[in-house]
């Protein structure tokens, strides 16, 4: 059974990655239930879109629950997240209500835009969630800028700015680590590389697939990792938050990931194959993988573990519930939430 | 004096570098001289010895063109003339004049023209004259010592003191925490704004002009103006993106431009486009104080011009508000920014020829002031609007729209748009001023709508 210790501080970060995190019985086991959280609620928003019960665009996180766990894991209360449109996951994990996302996904009253924002666009401002945004990479200048609002303030928070390999060909995410290591900002990028920026992978679109290092003329230093193990995750973000928070200035993580479902929901899957995504599922699966070591190093059991899957299919079965029965928005808030009041309250 | 920038038609002759009797190389620094957007060194193009100094130094409003010296070439006569100066512009044509004389002709300026203006009828108050600049630079710096969280970013806002040196001083007040040079990275600095004001700030982005802009559009309408709706309220940005608007002088097609309905389009963005210094000044500093993203359009040739400003207290104008600029009974002219002056001097001409035109000064485009301008059409029955942009889908279709709305049993003429031509900005001066509207081009509509 691993025990919690603290890590010794490494003096150089640009050495690779650290060795996975050491922790309690206990965070493992909530790592299980986080991810799994994000597994079975990714599932019920599958069947629901299928049942036409939510519309749109609905990209899955289904195979890349362990860089968010892991990511929230070392992070601080105060602490800020910013992300594009594949943010279920990111939602659940900073401890948004379920019922809430689910119900802005089924574009209910009750959800968290209030049936106004759908699946990319939904925040939060008492769990530091700032959305959810559907441009591909203009959710990078957004994170520096709050990166910027943190410095401003001298307020000790860091900005967590995630982005896809897609992205990474965007000009203004150079834009933004031009700035960001200009002004030495606290914000901490991490890449979710799920290898395919919708149908076109990496190496047929990136003419260096070394996205970390795209930092480095920046001299914003950065690593690859196994995106898929929540301990490595967690030990990899916990070291680029410490460089962030210490006023070093940014740091650029690239997660190693996968994505099983398509894109988003009409997903030919004609630019890769059926064995490679079930290779992945098999090999790499992040839940499998700390199940297994829950299993086999005797931090739980089985009965643990299943109480914990009945638990979690409960609060979803809860949510999805609570979204196909909460009423539609009022028509009178088709027109509120355009313009703020003069003198209204700050945020 | 050397035309130093596209608008310059004056400038001071801060300080000589070399006295008379100096022998001069090429590329040697002969003088500084101060314009409206910076001061700047100036170099000799021909040698010889300076013969002579036609303008001392500390001389202000010297019009470009004018003879500033004289270097004497070989074989010249190096020493002063000693004629009068009373008459000096004609300097020999044998000897060199400093500068060579640029392309540009410009007439003598006068001193900075004072328009007068109706104040906001709420002021009764002492006023004071100051340039559209200054009132931009003090509504800046007294929210910013109003509210900590309110801060500049922009190309050169800091220690340049502003490409148009809009934000002089800004800098040395109020340090480089809060007054920021960017990178030219219109898009990033941008999304870094909005990211900012999302988390509570209130940026003030200085766009060089509004043509850059375009780099940003994306995260102006998309993360900008939508942000509040989509959160279902959450999350609010507060922030203002200012800078130049529309045309300036012969800078050609990518850089004159004038946005007001591309912006206007959007719902969630609020687009002011001010004339006077006091609607600068008001107008600014409600724009920094509004909770919605704000588009400030301005307009470099109005930088310049003096007009009365309230000298005391918290002086805010109303976004949304509209302003009689000059009343009137027969037609209703409406204009905005630049556009507002060649409104008011085809009304000047209009009234020599029995036509009393109503001019309305719309300063906010959008909420748009829909009631002063109905009021005003329902009262002359008749309507021409004024604007720098483009026509089609441009302002004036819009406020046609609305007028055939809300007032159309009041009309006595089908009403006209005066605008922009439809092309690109050509860089002739002659083929610039045909695309422009000019007060003839006003005049022409309203006699059209008044059948004469």
């Amino acid at each position: 059974m691993a025990v919690a210790t603290k890590r010794k501080p490494r003096t150089k970060t640009d050495q690779g990655p650290p060795p996975e995190a050491e922790v309690s019985a206990e965070k493992m086991l909530e790592f299980y239930r986080s991810m799994l959280l994000i597994r079975r609620f990714e599932e019920k928003a599958g069947q629901m879109y299928g049942m036409g019960l939510i519309g749109g665009f609905c990209h899955l996180y289904i195979g890349e629950e362990a860089v968010v766990t892991g990511a929230m894991a070392a992070i601080e209360p105060g602490d800020t997240i910013v992300t594009a449109y594949r943010d279920h996951g990111h939602m659940l994990s900073t401890g948004m209500d379920p019922k809430g996302v689910m119900a802005e996904l089924t574009g209910r009253r009750t959800g968290y835009s209030k049936g106004k924002g759908g699946s990319m666009h939904m925040f939060s401002r008492e769990r530091n969630f700032f959305g959810g945004h559907g441009i591909v990479g203009a959710q990078v200048p957004i994170g520096t800028g709050i990166a910027f609002a943190h410095r401003y303030r001298d307020n000790g928070r860091v900005s967590l700015t995630f982005l896809g390999d897609g992205a990474m060909n965007q000009g203004q995410v150079y834009e933004s680590l031009n700035m960001a290591a200009l002004w030495k900002l606290p914000v901490v990028y991490i890449i979710e590389n799920n290898r395919y920026g919708m149908g076109t992978s990496v190496s047929r679109s990136s003419a260096s697939p070394n996205l970390f290092g795209r930092g480095a003329p920046f001299g914003i230093p950065g690593y690859q990792l196994d995106g898929m193990n929540v301990l490595a995750v967690m030990a990899a973000v916990e070291d680029a938050v410490e460089h962030a928070r210490s006023g070093k200035g940014p740091f650029i993580l690239e997660m190693l990931t996968y994505r099983y479902r398509g894109h988003s929901m009409s997903d030919p899957a004609k630019y890769r194959s059926k064995d490679e995504v079930s290779r992945m599922r098999q090999e790499h699966d992040p839940i499998d993988q700390l199940r297994k070591r829950i299993i086999d190093g005797n931090v739980a059991d089985e009965a643990r573990l299943k109480t914990i899957d009945n638990e979690v299919k409960a609060v979803i079965t809860e949510a999805a519930d609570f979204a196909q029965q909460s009423p539609e928005p009022d028509p009178a808030e088709l027109w509120t939430e355009i313009y703020g009041e003069v003198g209204e309250a700050r945020v | 004096m050397p035309a130093l920038s596209p608008t310059m038609t004056e400038g001071k002759l801060a300080k000589w570098h070399k006295k008379v009797g100096d022998a001069v190389k090429a590329g040697d620094i002969l003088a500084e001289i101060e314009t409206d957007k910076a001061t700047m060194e100036f170099e000799a193009v021909d040698e010889g010895a300076l013969a002579e100094i036609l303008v001392p130094e500390g001389t202000e409003h010297v019009a470009v063109n004018a003879p500033i010296a004289r270097i004497a070439g070989d074989g010249e006569s190096a020493s002063p003339k000693p004629a009068p100066q009373a008459k000096a512009p004609a300097a020999p044509p044998s000897a060199p004049t400093v500068p060579a004389a640029p392309a540009i002709q410009h007439e003598a300026a006068p001193p900075p023209p004072v328009v007068a203006v109706a104040q906001e009828t709420e002021w009764t108050g002492p006023s004071t004259t100051m340039t559209v600049r200054e009132a931009l630079r003090d509504a800046m710096a007294e929210e910013m010592r109003r509210d900590p969280d309110v801060f500049l970013m922009g190309e050169e806002v800091a220690e340049y003191q502003g490409a148009y040196k809009v934000s002089q001083g800004l800098l040395e007040e109020f340090g480089e925490r809060r007054v920021i040079d960017t990178p030219i990275s219109e898009h990033g600095f941008t999304g870094l704004g909005i990211g900012a004001a999302m988390a509570g700030l209130r940026p003030i982005v200085e766009f060089m002009t509004w043509n850059f802009a375009m780099q940003a559009m994306d995260q102006i309408i998309n993360s900008a103006a939508k942000t509040r709706y989509m959160s279902g309220g959450q999350m609010h940005c507060p922030i203002v993106f200012r800078g130049p608007n529309g045309a300036a002088a012969r800078v050609a097609a990518q850089h004159s431009q004038e946005y007001a309905s591309w912006y206007a389009h959007v719902p969630g963005l609020k687009v002011i486009a001010p004339f006077t210094a006091a609607d600068h000044k008001g107008l600014l500093k409600s724009a920094i104080r509004d909770p919605s993203p704000v588009i400030f359009l301005e307009n470099e040739l109005v930088y310049g011009q003096a007009f009365p400003v309230p000298a005391e207290g918290d002086w805010l104008v109303p976004i949304g508000r509209a302003r009689i600029a000059r009343p009137g009974e027969h037609v209703t002219i409406t204009a905005y920014s630049q556009m507002v002056h060649v409104a008011l001097n085809a009304a000047a001409s209009l009234e020599a020829e029995g036509i009393s035109a109503e001019v309305i000064d719309l300063r906010t485009i959008r909420p748009l002031d829909v009631d002063t301008i109905i009021a005003s059409v329902e009262k002359t029955n008749r309507f021409v609007s004024v604007e720098e942009g483009w026509p089609f889908a441009g302002i004036g279709s819009e406020l046609m729209a609305t007028v055939m709305e809300r007032a159309f049993d009041f009309l006595d003429a089908p009403p006209v748009r005066v605008s922009s031509k439809d092309v690109p900005m050509p860089y002739a001066a002659n083929l610039e001023r045909l695309t422009l509207p000019q007060a003839e081009d006003v005049v022409a509509a309203v006699k059209s709508v008044m059948y004469r």
